[in-house]
């Protein structure tokens, strides 16, 4: 018996594997182009011909406004605020990172733990997460940060903290469900050990949703960043920090609005760039 | 034909591809079909999953997508053509004169809307501002699908119907507001084979009684036998042919519609022992644009040139006018028999082999389920005693909830029992979890899974799955398995190369056999298939059927083949068991359980079976009274639907087991002499 009934024919193409992945609805290639734009800033920023961010210009006081000499104007030190934002971009991509990595680290090795393992570990871990989401974040980063000192470490540490829980949940579910795939069983039938399921069988498959959950998360951590900077608890001045921009010149905003606008500006592009992104990918593991 | 209520002229169909590339293609999934239906006319379409069978019916509805076009030709309904009715007509027409009733009864149902609500809602928007009356139509309708206690079923929610008397009320929302042309897409394919029977019967008697045209769209070839007058097949969104049901299914002329009818087991008994006759290929998307033929590259009749060279024609057949076929080799073909090759398992294996020792045995076997919440425990099996023989196939057959997945994962140790005895080559594992089997142990027991999309992890590669098994299986280094599993692809009939494919690269049929494949892969004695082809087209069911067959026979496999589709099972097995509701209830060889006397279950399963080689039966079948399951406590589990049950009796005690033949067994209270000895069938 020679059939091969259910087989399709070698002609069918088959895409290649690369190319399909890296294609984004428009939406998603915007926020690429915004969050690219941002990060070549970032990483440009030292050799870009600008002044240094912490130099005052003591002249340019006399008119702070946008001028030839300063594309963005100046701020109340005279420092030159396209420097700083551009300066400021290399912290927030440094920071929200770094925070958003340990965040989905800590939160998927625990979602997968609990999803797999359930019982007492799981109800612990479930409703650990669920007190620290409800707790208002703000309050908790001002107790923490008022309490330990506001260091970029600590940031990192308290975006880590808030953040987890929600990722936690995510990869949680979505254990739940794929345990319950028939593959899992294929791999319990071989003999696989627990770690391997749930890293090599589990994990590659949770992997869409967390993805554009990072993007997301990227997005909110930017948001809170800028907050912390805002209510004094962010990155030490005289570090060039967005919400710290805002914070040292929101007082003179009906007199030199631009001081304060285009740190926000700067702010609002880059969360944009991530929700973006978010949507596209998004749209693209819905496709 | 004048005065069809439904006329579809030239029909064609287009569906825009959503790409986010820059080339948009389109895919043509209606091409140029015509067909009429006549005032109180059922016509079925038949056909595999992609050939626009669906499309049709969304065209007719004006439901397509965004993306769907209706490039060319008129669909007209009553002498006015749709495609000119303004957006308002349209609505009226839509739930009026046309409705509709789709595959899956659970989600065309409002979950938060009681059933009379949702009734009611029809009259309300097409008939009447009155809402007693209604009220009194939609009670009307429920008693006229023959729901028990219309009056209450008016207040229940849609979860606390069973799947069959959900689909029933969504046919009674369909047929309240009594349309000229009822479109069923595939309204039995998730219902239990005897729900199917009964509800088929029930819409061809009501359209019977109020002659309503019926259009019916189905893979199933039997359902369609029992209820349509006419059946047009469909292949790559073309009209292959079409004609009286009768002429097509004693006279197909194109060789696809052969195929269709060769490629499904039938309970006759003259074709036991035999290979069932596959269909070759797949729909390529080449095949598809093809000017000729579109099934020439899977057609075994096809003549280079000829079949593919210029379009085709429907033609009338000689002596049969009515019923026209698009092939040019229509005339020439020989006349039509369902014949296959002698299957390999037929010939090595004799009627009566010495009794040996079963190689899987369960004794009182149960499953207990604790339920949440101290509201004590869900029984999903009880009392279960069966043999499986050294290299032979126990078919294990039920409806849903009978409790037959819990015995699979019993064996296989995903699921501990909570009483009684498995004893696998004399030593008990019914109670060892997989966690806890050594590896011999797993190596020995393997199974196949259900869900084609799901059984293959999509992160890993079929190479992977297949190394990764033989590996931890046998220990065995990595380019030693990297070679078996080649060799393994090549057992299951697929290309070597396929090792380096995603699971998405592949066909359910293909993913099904490297499934096979992994489960090969350890070299085990027991196969636990459960339901491995149900969730497969119908012309792939009879590859891997046989392809399960022959392996079978090759590696001297034994076999657990977990299916509800009793023409397969009869194809399959030489020892069947019946579940239901968690009990065992009929057991025996094949031959004696598919012959008298027999279990009033088993007489309702076989009763129910459609099958295309006698069309135009029906059955008379009993549906399950409630949804909500009862307990399994004591007494038949089967007394609620018995047409013999005797009162007192059979819902109270336990029934004896009976047994007419030796090793053949029967639980049942009448006497043996009592138990039923036809299938009945009513015309």
């Amino acid at each position: 018996m020679t059939d091969i009934s259910d087989i399709a024919p070698m002609s069918t193409p088959v895409p290649a594997r690369g190319t399909r992945r890296l294609r984004l609805s428009g939406a998603g290639r915007i926020g690429v182009g915004i969050v690219l734009f941002w990060a070549a800033a970032a990483l440009l920023a030292p050799i870009l011909p600008l002044p240094a961010p912490n130099a005052s210009d003591l002249l340019a006081l006399a008119d702070p406004r946008p001028s030839m000499a300063h594309w963005l104007g100046v701020d109340l030190s005279g420092r030159d605020i396209l420097s700083r934002i551009i300066w400021g971009a290399r912290t927030v991509l440094t920071v929200a990172p770094i925070a958003v990595a340990g965040a989905t680290v800590v939160g998927a090795l625990l979602g997968l733990l609990a999803g797999y393992r359930g019982g007492l570990l799981d109800t612990v871990l479930s409703r650990t997460s669920d007190v620290i989401l409800s707790f208002p974040v703000i309050i908790l980063y001002m107790i923490i940060l008022t309490r330990f000192g506001a260091s970029a470490l600590n940031i990192v540490l308290v975006i880590t903290v808030t953040k987890a829980p929600i990722i936690y949940r995510l990869v949680r579910a979505t254990t739940l469900e794929l345990s319950q795939r028939e593959y899992v069983a294929a791999a319990q039938m071989r003999g696989e050990s627990s770690l391997y399921i749930m890293l090599v069988e589990i994990l590659p498959n949770a992997r869409g949703p967390v993805v554009v959950d990072v993007c997301l998360r990227l997005g909110y951590t930017t948001i809170a960043i800028g907050v912390l900077g805002f209510l004094g608890i962010g990155l030490p001045p005289p570090t060039p920090d967005w919400g710290g921009m805002v914070r040292e010149t929101y007082g003179m905003i009906s007199l030199y609005p631009h001081m304060a606008i285009f740190p926000c500006v700067a702010i609002s592009t880059l969360v944009i760039g991530f929700n973006l992104l978010a949507v596209g990918l998004r749209r693209r593991a819905r496709a | 034909m004048s005065g069809a209520l439904l006329s579809c002229a030239g029909l064609t169909v287009d569906y825009a591809l959503e790409t986010a590339g820059l080339e948009s293609m389109g895919q043509r999934a209606v091409d140029d079909l015509s067909f009429d239906i006549a005032p109180g006319e059922a016509l079925g379409l038949v056909g595999e999953s992609g050939c626009g069978k669906t499309t049709v019916a969304l065209a007719i509805m004006r439901y397509l997508g965004r993306n769907g076009r209706i490039s060319a030709g008129t669909i007209s309904f009553e002498g006015r053509d749709l495609g000119q009715l303004a957006p308002r007509e349209l609505r009226q027409l839509r739930g009026g004169r046309i409705a509709m009733v789709y595959q899956d009864p659970h989600s065309s149902l409002n979950p938060v809307m009681t059933i009379g609500q949702q009734l009611m809602e029809v009259p309300l928007l097409h008939r009447t501002r009155r809402r007693a009356a209604a009220r009194e139509l939609a009670v009307r309708a429920l008693s006229e699908v023959e729901l028990p206690d219309p009056e209450g079923m008016m207040a229940r929610y849609p979860h606390q119907l069973s799947g069959g008397q959900q689909q029933r009320a969504v046919i009674a929302m369909a047929l309240i507001a009594e349309p000229a042309l009822l479109i069923m897409d595939e309204p039995t394919t998730g219902l239990d084979v005897t729900v199917e029977a009964s509800v088929l019967a029930l819409v061809d008697r009501l359209r019977r009684r109020h002659g309503t045209s019926v259009l019916f769209i189905s893979h199933n070839l039997g359902a369609v036998g029992r209820l349509c007058d006419r059946v047009g097949v469909l292949y790559a969104g073309r009209l292959v042919e079409l004609g009286p049901l009768s002429q097509v299914f004693a006279n197909p002329r194109h060789p696809y519609t052969r195929g269709l009818l060769a490629c499904v087991p039938s309970l006759a008994d003259e074709r036991r022992g035999r290979l069932l006759t596959p269909i070759a290929g797949t729909l390529t998307e080449r095949a598809r644009q093809a000017i000729g033929c579109a099934f020439a590259d899977r057609c075994a009749h096809a003549v280079e040139g000829l079949c593919t060279s210029q379009p085709i024609a429907l033609e009338a057949i000689e002596g049969e006018p009515e019923h026209v076929t698009r092939c040019v080799l229509a005339e020439r073909l020989p006349a039509f028999a369902v014949e296959g090759e002698k299957g390999p398992a037929s010939e090595a294996r004799p009627a009566a082999e010495p009794v040996t020792e079963p190689l899987l045995a369960a004794r009182g076997l149960g499953k207990r389920y604790a339920l949440g919440g101290g509201r004590g425990a869900l029984e999903a099996l009880r009392g279960i005693d069966l043999d499986l023989e050294r290299g032979g196939t126990l078919a294990i057959v039920g409806e849903s909830g009978s409790g037959k997945s819990t015995f699979a994962r019993i064996v296989i140790g995903l699921t501990e029992a909570s009483e009684g005895e498995l004893s696998f080559k004399g030593k008990d594992i019914a109670h060892l979890a997989i966690g806890r089997r050594r590896r011999d142990l797993r190596q020995r027991l393997q199974m196949i899974f259900q869900n084609p999309d799901s059984t293959l992890n999509p992160s890993h590669s079929v190479g992977y799955a297949l190394e990764r098994t033989i590996g931890r299986l046998h220990g065995i280094g990595r380019t030693q398995s990297r070679a078996d599993a080649r060799r393994l692809l090549q057992l299951v009939q697929l290309p070597a190369d396929y090792a380096e494919r995603l699971p998405e690269e592949l066909s359910g049929g293909q993913r099904q056999r490297v499934a096979i494949a992994r489960a090969l892969a350890a070299a085990p004695d027991i196969v636990v298939a459960d339901e491995p082809v149900s969730a497969l087209d119908v012309s792939v069911h009879a590859a891997i059927a046989n392809l399960l067959k022959e392996l079978q026979a090759r590696h001297a496999l034994s076999l657990v083949f977990i299916s509800h589709d009793i023409a397969l099972v009869r194809y399959m097995a030489d020892h069947v068991a019946l579940f239901y509701r968690g009990r065992l209830v009929e057991f025996g060889p094949a031959e004696a359980v598919f012959a008298p006397p027999y279990h009033p279950y088993t007489q309702m399963l076989l009763a129910s079976v459609p099958d295309p080689s006698t069309p135009g039966q029906r059955a008379a079948v009993r549906e399950a009274g409630t949804a909500v399951s009862q307990e399994i406590g004591r007494g038949c589990p089967f007394a609620a639907r018995c047409p013999w049950r005797i009162d007192r009796l059979c819902d109270r005690v336990d029934p004896p087991v009976l047994e007419p033949s030796d090793s053949h067994r029967i639980a049942c209270h009448l006497d043996l002499i009592d138990l039923p000895r036809t299938i009945e069938r009513t015309a």
